[in-house]
């Protein structure tokens, strides 16, 4: 394994049996925190990682290794590409440790790298891009038209595989552009701020893509449960 | 407010982002409105399923790929 194979010094001992211990952070809102990758250990394995510690480092990489390639898969949709993407992510991450002031999460300056590497490649296949951020038209069918909820929990009506096969065809069908935004803000939970940073466009624009990406993706999913329930 | 006021506010006032006068209009709309009623409920859901959603599996090869390109480049204490 990795793990064994790899050069360790400097590690404090214990460091890595203890943070195996330490608790996830609790909070009032699990929805909009990341339940899986807010440990208050994060902190001490980036110090020790800092200094030198590839052990502290190869376990932030096991951490973290599946929601990246899970984001850079999310913007560029190609296997390859995300998979470049996640390496050269890892790599930029580890050559500029010194510069993480470790004024945001470690996952959210990585998720950051890792948007742009996967964002370079999606712009290299798609070099023409029409601009999508003109004003939203209304006259079209965003709101529903026959009114069907979707009841208390359609969660509970499908499978969890289903349902996750459901909700991946149906972001598939975005344009890129809003899949990006969609993704950084709503799958990744990046602020508004970090997202229009990460893509290089502004608040307004990021606003704009997530406002049509949410409505889009509704009105997807709602043909499909109603699909679902006529079967 | 109109329908398609509702439809240009739900981003924001689901992400808290309305100015309280706003999030009173469209309040009031939406009592009055079933629509639009509907919409906002559907789209608030949309956002909860996808969150940290885990919609693509990393295969075990493409992680031992990543660990071994890891360990041949930066293997060795960095600089």
């Amino acid at each position: 394994m990795y793990c064994a194979t790899l050069t360790i010094r400097s590690i404090q001992p214990g460091l890595l049996a203890s943070l195996g211990r330490a608790p996830f952070l609790s909070t009032t809102n699990p929805h909009r925190l990341p339940s899986t990758v807010a440990r208050e250990d994060e902190h001490l394995l980036v110090a020790a990682a800092k200094s030198g510690d590839t052990s502290a480092f190869e376990e932030l990489v096991n951490r973290y290794d599946r929601k990246i390639f899970r984001l850079t898969m999310n913007i560029t949709r190609n296997r390859e590409d995300a998979e470049d993407a996640m390496q050269d992510a890892f790599m930029k991450a580890y050559s500029h440790l010194d510069r993480f002031q470790e004024e945001s999460r470690f996952y959210t300056w990585l998720v950051r790298i890792a948007a742009n590497e996967a964002l370079m490649r999606l712009r290299k296949r798609r070099p023409n891009q029409v601009s999508l951020d003109e004003p939203l038209e209304t006259g079209d069918d965003f709101i529903p038209q026959q009114i069907e909820d979707w009841g208390p929990n359609p969660e509970q009506r499908y499978a969890q595989t289903e349902m996750r096969d459901i909700l991946r065809s149906v972001i598939e069908e975005l344009p890129p552009d809003f899949r990006v935004v969609f993704v950084l803000r709503d799958v990744e939970g990046l602020s508004t701020e970090e997202t229009a940073e990460t893509v290089g466009i502004s608040e307004a624009a990021v606003k704009s893509r997530l406002l049509r990406a949410r409505l889009k993706l509704r009105q997807k999913l709602d043909r499909q449960f109603r699909q679902d329930r006529k079967n | 407010m109109n329908c398609d006021g509702v439809v240009r506010s739900v981003s924001s006032y689901i992400d808290g982002e309305l100015e309280a006068t706003m999030v009173q209009e469209v309040e009031l709309h939406l009592k009055e409105c079933r629509e639009c009623y509907v919409l906002v409920q559907q789209t608030r859901l949309t956002v909860h399923l996808y969150y940290d959603s885990d919609l693509v599996d990393c295969p075990q090869e493409v992680r031992s790929r990543l660990q071994e390109t890891l360990r041949r480049k930066i293997g060795k204490p960095r600089n």
